[in-house]
């Protein structure tokens, strides 16, 4: 079988290390997820769901344990080298979409292109459109993005994540703000990206008819996966 | 966006710039009132110090060299030195002197570089007399040709013209009425020990200064030489100098050249220097705090944008940008404040100055002293204002570039 896109060994997470109110919210956490993977991720609130999908995507560091992202070792680099990582393999979708009010739909899905390469150019500019079209927003392409609804910025948020191509996507409950409508049509483009680009998604949702539509869930109880 | 050029962090710092509309707008403003008036008031400053110095320098020459000062020393018997005759000593008179072998010192200073006029001059007093009145006047002895190109005095006269041949004497105006003398009347000149003269009023002049009217007179150099019993001899030599700046070296050097003293504008008119850079200084002091104060207001605007956008910086980490990045953009945002607030404070102290030469005028119309829009001004006030920002932006950038994503992200 091929390597896994990421692989989690005995990763604990505690929070204010070295003094009195020391917690620890993940207890030894063992993932691998695969290229391809759709895996849902439920459990109660305060669980760690969070934080795990946090510890994935390079945004914060686990206590201890090893964390291989796209086949190097992620707990030893520096916040440099974490950052690009995470800019070219990861893509993030978060409850309250998080665009940039300043820009446009179609600048807010530029702009990781942009970061990473420092200079806008045409190519971008086409990856961009394709993916904004890619989501049904092209006729609004140039509105400012405090100008669009949520389930439209959702969207844009979308199209931003898979900007850079990345081998994995995580949604933290992306839908979880939506009416059903627009969290349905959100659910199937992610499922559509992930069959036709092949891209690992983990999704934490607390809705569990959208896990059942889900290839896998793990649920998370008290820093510990349960399967 | 389309525009490949700009890089990415430009493109960012701009829109942030731009969505903070109001927030730019009142900083930018700030800035500029607080470039606008550095500006106004170092140019009128510069305007002001030039025209003095100006003013100052059309009455008297750059540098003046003297003849040495007559001093007494102990009397001391041949054999033993440190033996002391006599030891209460009287401070000797100081006769009139004539410089020792001045035409020669005058052909080598004219031989100088940076000189530009050397003129001969011999000063001493005496009594006007017409009728039963008599003034005691202070008589300067020139040469026309030379003199009047230190001190203006054909610019000066009121009635007559500033001519200095034969027997001619220029007076001034207030000399003029208390003798009750016009162009073309006489006076007769006695000197302390009696030797008299008469000369021709050819001129009166107005030196601007009641005073020097009442006592400054002017006749032809070898006519004061026989009045005041120094034939051949001139008590100081007057030059003028290309740069009014360097006329203590020049005379420095004058006097190492020819041994005799040479005192420069710079040094006998030390209070004038002392005014001068007292003004010099309290105008550094207000760009200083002033530049101060435009730098907390770029810091404080930043502070706030930076908690205002910690979630959209951490979003922007969340996507792969650096922490360099993010500090880039924030001080580009500082700098750029600095660099547009100072655009428009040099458009408004430009505007100020050309309003304040159109205001502020002398009675007869003419600007109260010209002033001069200096580009280097312009340019050093956009290129510190423009480090200004950067700096005052250097602490909110690092915190903006330091936030925690996660922590940042969930708000």
């Amino acid at each position: 079988m091929a390597e896994p896109v990421v692989q989690l060994r005995g990763v604990r997470k505690a929070f204010n290390v070295g003094t009195g109110i020391e917690t620890e919210v993940l207890h030894g956490i063992d993932l691998a997820l695969n290229r391809g993977d759709f895996c849902a991720v439920m459990g109660p609130s305060g669980s760690g769901k969070s934080t795990l999908l946090n510890i994935i995507g390079l945004l914060d560091r686990p206590t201890s344990g090893s964390l291989v992202l796209a086949g190097q070792e992620t707990t030893t680099l520096g916040d440099q080298e974490l950052t690009r990582l995470r800019g070219h393999h990861i893509g993030f979708v978060f409850q309250y979409h998080h665009l940039i009010t300043a820009f446009t739909a179609l600048e807010n899905v530029m702009m990781p292109m942009l970061g990473a390469k420092g200079f806008a150019d045409a190519a971008m500019r086409e990856r961009a459109e394709g993916l904004l079209d890619s989501v049904g927003l092209m006729p609004w392409k140039n509105n400012l993005a405090s100008n669009m609804s949520g389930g439209q910025q959702q969207r844009v948020a979308l199209a931003r994540a898979l900007a850079m191509n990345p081998a994995l996507l995580l949604a933290d409950e992306p839908t979880g703000n939506l009416d059903s409508k627009s969290a349905d049509a959100v659910f199937a483009l992610l499922r559509r990206f992930n069959r036709e680009q092949g891209t690992t998604v983990l999704l934490v949702t607390h809705n569990a008819e959208m896990a059942r539509l889900c290839d896998k869930t793990i649920q998370v109880v008290d820093g510990r996966i349960q399967t | 966006m389309a525009q490949s050029w700009v890089p990415f962090e430009w493109i960012v710092a701009i829109r942030f710039l731009r969505e903070g509309r109001l927030q730019t707008w009142f900083i930018l403003t700030g800035v500029a009132i607080g470039v606008g008036v550095i500006v106004f008031m170092s140019a009128l400053l510069a305007g002001l110090q030039s025209n003095f110095i100006a003013r100052v320098l059309s009455a008297q020459a750059h540098i003046q060299l003297l003849p040495p000062r007559e001093v007494t020393r102990p009397l001391r018997p041949a054999q033993d030195a440190t033996q002391v005759v006599s030891s209460i000593i009287q401070p000797p008179l100081q006769r009139l002197k004539s410089i020792d072998q001045w035409p020669s010192v005058v052909s080598q200073i004219h031989a100088m570089p940076d000189v530009q006029v050397v003129s001969p001059v011999v000063t001493g007093s005496a009594l006007a007399v017409r009728g039963s009145a008599s003034r005691a006047i202070s008589v300067t002895g020139v040469e026309p040709d030379d003199y009047f190109n230190i001190v203006k005095l054909p610019e000066k006269i009121v009635h007559g013209r500033a001519r200095l041949t034969g027997q001619d004497m220029l007076i001034g105006l207030e000399l003029a009425s208390d003798l009750g003398v016009d162009v073309g009347d006489k006076l007769r000149l006695t000197n302390a020990v009696g030797v008299e003269t008469t000369l021709t009023v050819s001129g009166v002049f107005d030196l601007g200064n009641k005073g020097a009217n009442q006592r400054s007179t002017y006749v032809p150099l070898r006519v004061a030489q026989s009045l005041l019993g120094l034939p051949g001899g001139v008590t100081s030599i007057e030059v003028t100098v290309r740069d009014v700046y360097a006329a203590e070296v020049i005379a420095q050097r004058i006097s190492a050249a020819t041994g005799v003293e040479a005192d420069s504008w710079i040094k006998t008119g030390a209070q004038f220097f002392a005014a001068v850079s007292a003004q010099t200084m309290a105008n550094t002091a207000i760009r200083f705090f002033v530049g101060l104060s435009v730098a907390f207001g770029i810091a404080s605007v930043l502070v706030v944008s930076v908690v205002q956008k910690s979630r959209e910086i951490g979003i922007l980490r969340a996507m792969g940008i650096t922490r360099g990045q993010v500090l880039r953009v924030f001080l580009l945002q500082g700098g750029l404040m600095g660099l547009g607030g100072a655009v428009l404070g040099c458009l408004v102290g430009a505007l100020g100055l050309v309003l304040w030469q159109k205001l502020a005028l002398n009675a007869d119309g003419t600007p109260l002293f010209p002033l001069v829009l200096d580009p280097q001004l312009f340019a050093v006030a956009l290129g510190l204002a423009t480090l200004t920002g950067l700096a005052a932006a250097y602490a909110p950038a690092l915190r903006a570039a330091r936030l925690n994503p996660v922590e940042a992200i969930r708000g």
